[in-house]
C-alpha cells in the first residue's frame, strides 16, 4: 500500500490512521503536530502559516502587524486563579506578544449553550472586560451564537487579535543561535494542576492557583530595554518540554537545560508525584521562554524580574552547537537524558 | 520537595555508584520487578552510573503491560454499551485492544472516565442510578486493597449498579516463572517496594532460598534504586541469597495487615494469563463467589471471549528480561507510543515506552557508530 501512497498527488484523507478525531489530536503533543503537518498546512499552503509561529507577522500599509486567533473550551469555566474569560484575553495577548508585537485590538466570539445561567455569562463578560483592561487591549468587535442544550460546554470563546511590531528584530526560531541562553519567566505547571484538581475534585493542603496572566508588559519591557531578543514562546498545552522540542527541531540545534534550575512549586511537584505527571509537560497560561544572546542575560533577567508577571524569571539552559535538534536535560543526580514530545495527553498512572 | 529531593541528591548518587564499582568483580544480571523502577532508571539514567559488569533487565511489573489483550477487548466491549459508565485509571485508556482502545471508544461517544480511586466509582454509581458503573480493576498487590474496599463497600451499601472488571496479578508467581525458565539469566532481584508495603516480604524468603537468588525490597527514587543495587551486588559477590529490605521507610516485614484483610475478604487466588507471557498458575486474583454479583465479566456476559496477540510483538521476552526493547524489530517502526503493538509501549512504566522516550536518539547514534 505504501508504494501507492507515493504516487498520490493529493491524499483524499491525509490522516488515515485515525478515522475519528481523538482528544489527543488537541493535546499539544505528537498527534496534534501530525494533524497540523499533514492536513492543515498542505490545505492552506501559506508561507506565513508555514512559519508555525503563535501568530502571523506581515507588512500592511507600511506598518508591521501581527495577527492571531485562539479558541477556548476550558472546563471548568471558573478555576482558582482565572476563568475562561481571562484565559481568552491573556491567551491571545500572549500569542501576539510572542511575535514581538504590542497587542492593540481583540475580537471576541461567544458560543453559548442553551440553558447557561445568565449570571454565569455575566461573570465571564466581566472577566473579559477586566482582563482586557489589565492587559491594555481593546475588545472592538464580536459575535454571539447560541447552540442547543447539550451541544456546548456552557461557553466556548474565540478571540482574535491584532498587534503592531515596533522594532526591527526578527523574533522567531530562525533567529536562535548557538550560545543563546534560555530564560524561563517563572514556575511551571500551576495552570495544569489547578484545572486537573478542579476537574477531578482533588484537594491539596493549599489551593494551587493558575498562572494565567498577560505577558505583553514583560515583552514590552525587554524590547524597550533594547534587549536583542531572538525568540519568544509562551508555554501553553504541552508545557516547557514540548515547546523546547519545537524550537530545537525548527533550528536543528541542541538545547540543554538543567532540571535543578527549573522552578516548580512544592505543591505542584507533590501533585505531580502523586498523579504520575511530569511538570515539564504541564500546561501554563502565563509563562514564556526567552532566547537571548549570552551577553544580555543579566539585563534581560533584571527587566523580567521587574515586571509583575515574570518576577520569578531564571536562566534554565543554553543552546549549543551540536546539530540534531534534540533537547537534553541534566537531571538532579547529574545524569543527562533526552526530552521527548508526549504522544497525547499525560495520563494519570495506576500505581 | 521534602521526601523526594533528598533521594535525588547528586553527590549521594555518585557515592552509591562508587560503592557499586568498588565491590563489583564480575558480571551480574539484576532484574528490577516494578515498572515504576524501570521508569526511574531510564528517566534518571541510573544505568549510566553503573559499571559495565552490572546489567539491569526490566521485569514484568507494569500492570498496564501484563493485562492480557482479551481483557482490553472485554473492557472495550463493555465500555461501548450505552448504559455503561466505564471507569479506569488513566494509563489503561491508550492500551491497544484487537481493534480499539478505550480512548477510541470515548471518541465514538462512549462514557469512559479517568478516576484516581475506585471509591470514586461508587460515588458515580450512587449519583447515576439508571447507569451501570464498571471499574477496570487492574494492577498488582498495590491496587488490590482499594479495589477490594470498593467492592466490599458496594456490597455493604447494597449498590447494585456497580461492578468490576478484574485483572489482578501477583508478583511472587511471576518471579518464580522467570526463575524456573530454562533461559533465565536473572541472578538477583530488586523487589517492588510498593507491593511489599502492602504484602510485606515474608513470601519472598522461600523464593530466595529455593532459587538461590538475592532479593532486595527496593524503593523508587534514584538513591533507593542505587542503594538496592549496591545491596544486591554485595550479596552476589559474597555468595549470599537473602531477602533484604532497602525500603524500610515504607515497608514493614508484615506489610499492611488491614489492607491484606480486605484483599482476602473479597478476592481469592486464581490462575491468570499475562500478556506476552501466557498463563501462570496461581498468579492472579479474582472475586470470591460471595462477591460474584459484582463481576463485570458475568454481568455483561463477556467471560468466554478470547483474542490473539500481534505476532510482531515480543513483549513477553522483554518482560522476562530476555530481550531489550530496542532489540525488537518493530521497535520505533511498526510500534511507537502513538501506534503501540504491545502494552509495554503504552504505559509510562512500560520498558518499551521508557526506551522510546529517553533512549531513542542515543540508540540511533550508537547504531550508526557501530555500522
Amino acid at each position: 500500500m505504501s508504494t501507492i501512497k507515493d504516487f498520490t498527488l493529493c491524499c483524499p484523507l491525509p490522516i488515515s490512521d485515525y478515522p475519528t478525531v481523538t482528544l489527543a489530536h488537541g493535546g499539544g503533543g505528537k498527534l496534534m503536530h501530525q494533524l497540523i503537518e499533514k492536513m492543515i498546512l498542505p490545505a492552506f499552503n501559506s508561507p506565513l502559516l508555514e512559519t508555525r509561529h503563535d501568530g502571523a507577522v506581515f507588512e500592511l500599509g507600511g506598518a508591521r502587524l501581527a495577527f492571531t486567533t485562539d479558541s477556548y473550551v476550558v472546563n471548568p469555566l471558573f478555576f482558582p486563579g482565572g476563568d475562561i474569560g481571562s484565559l481568552a484575553i491573556n491567551g491571545t495577548v500572549n500569542d501576539l506578544s510572542m511575535c514581538g508585537a504590542r497587542p492593540v485590538y481583540l475580537s471576541c466570539g461567544l458560543i453559548l449553550e442553551e440553558g447557561l445561567a445568565m449570571e454565569t455569562l455575566w461573570a465571564v463578560v466581566q472577566s473579559l472586560k477586566q482582563s482586557a483592561e489589565a492587559a491594555g487591549v481593546q475588545l472592538v468587535t464580536g459575535d454571539t451564537k447560541v447552540v442547543d442544550r447539550g451541544k456546548g460546554d456552557g461557553v466556548f470563546i474565540n478571540t482574535a487579535g491584532v498587534g503592531i511590531v515596533e522594532h526591527g528584530l526578527t523574533i522567531a526560531p530562525s533567529s536562535v543561535r548557538a550560545g543563546d541562553a534560555v530564560l524561563l519567566s517563572g514556575d511551571l505547571g500551576r495552570h495544569g494542576i489547578a484545572i486537573m484538581a478542579m476537574r477531578q475534585g482533588l484537594e491539596f493542603e493549599s489551593q494551587i492557583e493558575s498562572d494565567c496572566a498577560p505577558l505583553n508588559g514583560a515583552v514590552q519591557a525587554l524590547l524597550a530595554g533594547k534587549v536583542a531578543v531572538h525568540c519568544l514562546r509562551d508555554l501553553t498545552r504541552g508545557g516547557l518540554g514540548t515547546t523546547l522540542i519545537e524550537i530545537a527541531e525548527a533550528t536543528g540545534l541542541q538545547i540543554t537545560i538543567d532540571e535543578m534550575k527549573i522552578p516548580v512549586r512544592d505543591d505542584v511537584a507533590g501533585a505531580c508525584e502523586v498523579l504520575g505527571f511530569d511538570p515539564l509537560y504541564l500546561a501554563n497560561e502565563g509563562r514564556m521562554i526567552v532566547f537571548v544572546p549570552q551577553g544580555e542575560v543579566t539585563r534581560a533577567l533584571e527587566l523580567l524580574r521587574g515586571s509583575p508577571h515574570t518576577s520569578g524569571a531564571v536562566e534554565i539552559g543554553r543552546v549549543s552547537e551540536e546539530r540534531g535538534g534534540l533537547v537534553k536535560m541534566k537531571s538532579s543526580i547529574g545524569t543527562t537524558r533526552i526530552i521527548d514530545m508526549l504522544s497525547g495527553e499525560q495520563l494519570p498512572r495506576i500505581c | 520537595m521534602k521526601f523526594s529531593s533528598e533521594y535525588r541528591d547528586a553527590s549521594a548518587a555518585q557515592g552509591y555508584a562508587h560503592e557499586i564499582r568498588r565491590i563489583t568483580t564480575q558480571p551480574w544480571t539484576i532484574m528490577e520487578i516494578c515498572g515504576g523502577q524501570t521508569h526511574a532508571i531510564v528517566k534518571f539514567g541510573l544505568d549510566e552510573l553503573l559499571p559495565k559488569e552490572i546489567e539491569l533487565v526490566h521485569g514484568p511489573g507494569c500492570p498496564v503491560c501484563v493485562t492480557p489483550l482479551e481483557l482490553i477487548d472485554k473492557a472495550v466491549q463493555i465500555a461501548q454499551r450505552p448504559e455503561v459508565i466505564f471507569c479506569s485509571f488513566g494509563d489503561m485508556l491508550r492500551v491497544p485492544g484487537s481493534e480499539f482502545d478505550l480512548f477510541g471508544i470515548k471518541a465514538r461517544g462512549g462514557d469512559v472516565r479517568i478516576l484516581y480511586s475506585p471509591l470514586d466509582a461508587l460515588k458515580i454509581a450512587k449519583e447515576n442510578p439508571a447507569k451501570e458503573i464498571v471499574f477496570f480493576a487492574v494492577g498488582f498487590e498495590t491496587t488490590a486493597p482499594a479495589h477490594a474496599m470498593a467492592v466490599y463497600q458496594a456490597k455493604q451499601q447494597g449498590i447494585k449498579n456497580f461492578s468490576v472488571l478484574v485483572s489482578h496479578v501477583l508478583v511472587p508467581p511471576a518471579m518464580e516463572a522467570i526463575l524456573g525458565s530454562e533461559t533465565n539469566r536473572v541472578q538477583g532481584f530488586l523487589a517492588a517496594g510498593h507491593v511489599c508495603a502492602i504484602m510485606g516480604y515474608a513470601e519472598y524468603i522461600p523464593i530466595a532460598a529455593k532459587y538461590k537468588v538475592p532479593i532486595v525490597v527496593t524503593g523508587f527514587e534514584p538513591l533507593d534504586i542505587l542503594q538496592g543495587i549496591a545491596m544486591c551486588v554485595a550479596q552476589l559477590e559474597q555468595g549470599r541469597y537473602e531477602v533484604e529490605n532497602q525500603y524500610t521507610r515504607a515497608v514493614p516485614e508484615g506489610g499492611n495487615r488491614g489492607a491484606q484483610h480486605f484483599v482476602k475478604e473479597v478476592f481469592h487466588v486464581v490462575n491468570r494469563k499475562w500478556r506476552g507471557i501466557g498463563e501462570i498458575g496461581a498468579s492472579g486474583l479474582s472475586l470470591r463467589p460471595e462477591y460474584a454479583e459484582f463481576d463485570a465479566e458475568l454481568r455483561f456476559n463477556v467471560s468466554q471471549y478470547t483474542a490473539e496477540e500481534s505476532p510482531l510483538c515480543i513483549s513477553g521476552l522483554i518482560m522476562q528480561g530476555q530481550k531489550k526493547p530496542h532489540e525488537c524489530a518493530a521497535f520505533g517502526k511498526q510500534c511507537t507510543p502513538e501506534k503501540p503493538l504491545g502494552a509495554p509501549m503504552v504505559s509510562n512504566e512500560g520498558a518499551c515506552a521508557a526506551y522510546y522516550r529517553y533512549r531513542r536518539a542515543e540508540l540511533a547514534t550508537a547504531g550508526k557508530g557501530a555500522r
